[in-house]
């Protein structure tokens, strides 16, 4: 099961829409072993594509200097889908590389119409383990945002 | 001469759970094959033939002293004694 604050979960939503139509990417870090997705770094698409998603790989580099030196590591991985639904691809599930985080998949497809206007549907949220070519869907449960000053905001 | 290789999770079941393991050798070819030396298994996993060519893997960042093997030199990066090697799977897919 991933657990995600709010705050986060809208964070990804966010970044998916304001890439869309291309797919958009990124990490939520925690505290290694602790399953806790706590700092989000959205990440440039080095692929710049509606098909394609790839970190840039000095970034990633840094990136995981970065987690290093907080003793984190990637607990999501998030990607969107533009035009699918947010299942795992046959690309995705060959190259994921995180045993143990949560793969997360947005579709953007629904929400926004054929010439690219905002149609306010619904984007898709779903999260999966992949671990050796296995894919496994799990549950998503989203905490309320503990920060005072960010309560009573809604998504 | 020993060069110090950071190693991914993925690749850490060729290393008995370690995340930085030491090799040795004048070119990234040479280290991973003394890496393979010690670690059977692992080499499969960052390079593949491509035409009769042993290359990196598509996936696979190596870099050597932070900068990424294919801008200088890919397999035939020189190495010395003291080099800090990290081993990156590209985060990446697509639909």
């Amino acid at each position: 099961m991933l657990t995600i604050a709010q705050e986060t979960y809208d964070a990804i939503v966010a970044h998916a829409k304001r890439d869309h139509p291309d797919e958009a990417c990124g990490v939520v870090a925690g505290p290694e072993g602790s399953d806790r997705p706590e700092r989000f770094i959205p990440m440039v698409n080095a692929a710049g594509s509606p098909t394609f998603y790839e970190f840039d790989s000095t970034e990633l580099l840094q990136l995981y200097k970065d987690m290093d030196a907080r003793d984190e590591e990637p607990v999501v991985v998030y990607h969107s889908h533009t035009a699918t639904e947010a299942y795992p691809s046959r690309t995705d599930i060959g190259l994921a590389s995180e045993p143990n985080a949560h793969y997360v998949l947005v579709s953007t497809a629904d929400c926004f119409d054929e010439s690219g206007g905002n149609s306010d549907g619904p984007v898709e949220f779903r999260s999966y383990s992949i671990i050796d070519g296995v894919v496994t869907e799990e549950e998503v449960t989203i905490t309320p945002t503990t920060d005072s000053s960010k309560k009573g905001s809604t998504s | 001469m020993a060069i110090e290789v950071r190693i991914p999770t993925i690749l850490r079941t060729y290393t008995g759970g370690e995340k930085s393991v030491e090799g040795a050798g004048g070119t990234l070819s040479a280290l991973i094959d003394d890496l393979e030396g010690n670690h059977p298994g692992i080499k499969d996993r960052l390079v593949e033939d491509k035409s009769g060519e042993i290359d990196l893997r598509r996936f696979v960042n190596v870099y050597i002293n932070d900068e990424d093997v294919r801008f200088i030199g890919g397999l035939e990066a020189p190495l010395s004694d003291g080099d800090q090697v990290v081993v990156l799977p590209a985060v990446a897919g697509g639909c």
